[in-house]
């Protein structure tokens, strides 16, 4: 159970923090490198979270590729966990990065309110769908 | 031309003695491998990549070119600091020039550089990316950059340290080569990821306020290379420890593993 659960929880957070970079930063370029208004404490939070994310996307592949070997993937729990570890971070970062910390918006030079809305909610909507399903499946058992 | 005052600096001199080193180096290597009979030739290959790789970056035309352009400097930047002791770390020339030396001598060698005092202080993840990080810090954010494009001695010194800290930061973060100590997996990807934060940040500071003399775009389109160019390496630096961590796992396994009964 515990490998499972890290193992997709640590690929949901560096899954979204790819999301994040290769479509917000580079496909769409809403999400600015930098802007003149990015606190010191931003800058820092931000080097900190993707290189975390880096991290986590690598190591909970390896943490997956090294539990198929071991047992029969139960991919319910695994998915679930994805979907955990990435609402959790999309949440975190929507709310304190882009709100709190301001280190940058979604998007400049429109109504911020509808993008923050539908970035929140789509975060708790992947929450909820994840404990559903770590839920449905808590009873099955495993030898870690 | 933004910050250079002389377009022969640093001299012919200087591009001459590096080329010798690295001619020295690849025969110094060359020798030790033909004389071991079962030294894979990829590693001989990956040390040749880095010797040229550490060349280009400091003497030719990308060299001279990283004087007028603060752009190419990041790219020798990241090919002095970054891919050329990764290849070179690689390539394990420790473990080859301990392996080419008669036995008695190699395990005094072996045994002083665990008992140093020097290297442990030095022979610490965390003391690997200080040095790494914050000299880059001191030349980026100080008047150094400045100063190092008027002064030989300050030229060679910088550059020196660049790859040296390089070096020793990808040594014992990999840990593939013969190391006096060792770390636990866990502790050298949290300063992994420290390091990794430590070069993001820092090429942000520098995208915000360029070094004393390079102009704003110069500066931008450089800091940017700078952290795109950083995680290629870092990246890969991540892959291999996990590898080695998957690897490592299997080892237990497979000694773990009950007989089975036929």
């Amino acid at each position: 159970m515990r490998q499972h659960f890290w193992s997709g929880v640590l690929f949901g957070i560096g899954l979204m923090v790819i999301i994040d970079e290769v479509i917000f930063h580079q496909l769409l370029q809403w999400h600015h490198f930098y802007d003149r208004e990015t606190t010191g404490l931003g800058i820092l939070t931000d080097g900190l979270l993707t290189s975390f994310g880096f991290f986590a996307a690598v190591f909970g592949l390896f943490l997956f590729a090294d539990l198929r070997r071991k047992v029969h993937v139960h991919w319910p729990k695994w998915i679930g966990s994805v979907c955990l570890g990435a609402g959790g971070f999309q949440l975190f970062d929507g709310v304190v990065s882009h709100k709190l910390l301001q280190i940058h918006q979604i998007r400049y030079g429109i109504d911020i309110l509808p993008y923050d809305l539908a970035w929140n909610i789509f975060a708790i909507l992947l929450l909820i769908a994840g404990g559903i399903m770590l839920k449905k499946t808590s009873f099955v058992r495993e030898a870690d | 031309m933004e910050y250079v005052h002389d377009a022969s600096f640093p001299g012919a001199g200087f591009e001459i003695a590096v080329m010798v080193i690295g001619v020295i180096v690849l025969t110094a290597y060359y020798l030790a491998y033909e004389k071991q009979s079962n030294w894979p030739l990829y590693r001989f290959g990956l040390f040749i990549a880095g010797v040229l790789t550490a060349v280009i970056s400091l003497a030719g035309p990308l060299a001279n070119e990283a004087h007028g352009d603060f752009t190419v400097h990041m790219v020798v930047h990241l090919l002095l600091g970054m891919l050329s002791p990764l290849l070179l770390v690689l390539s394990n020339p420790l473990t080859l020039m301990l392996k080419s030396l008669p036995v008695l001598r190699a395990r005094q060698l072996s045994r002083g550089m665990k008992r140093s005092r020097y290297i442990s202080f030095l022979h610490v993840p965390l003391t690997g990316a200080c040095l790494n990080i914050g000299g880059l810090f001191l030349l980026y954010m100080t008047g150094l950059f400045h100063q190092m494009h008027s002064s030989l001695v300050l030229y060679i010194l910088v550059h020196l340290h660049v790859f040296l800290a390089g070096y020793l930061f990808t040594h014992v973060i990999l840990e593939v080569d013969f190391t006096a100590l060792r770390y636990s997996f866990y502790h050298r990807a949290a300063v992994l990821v420290l390091a990794l934060a430590g070069h993001k940040i820092l090429s942000k500071m520098i995208y915000a306020d360029p070094p004393e003399g390079v102009s704003r775009t110069a500066g931008e389109n450089g800091a940017m290379l700078m952290y795109y160019g950083g995680d290629v390496i870092d990246v890969t630096l991540i892959i291999l420890i996990c590898y080695q961590w998957y690897r490592a796992r299997q080892r237990t396994y497979t000694i773990q593993r009950t007989p089975s009964t036929i």
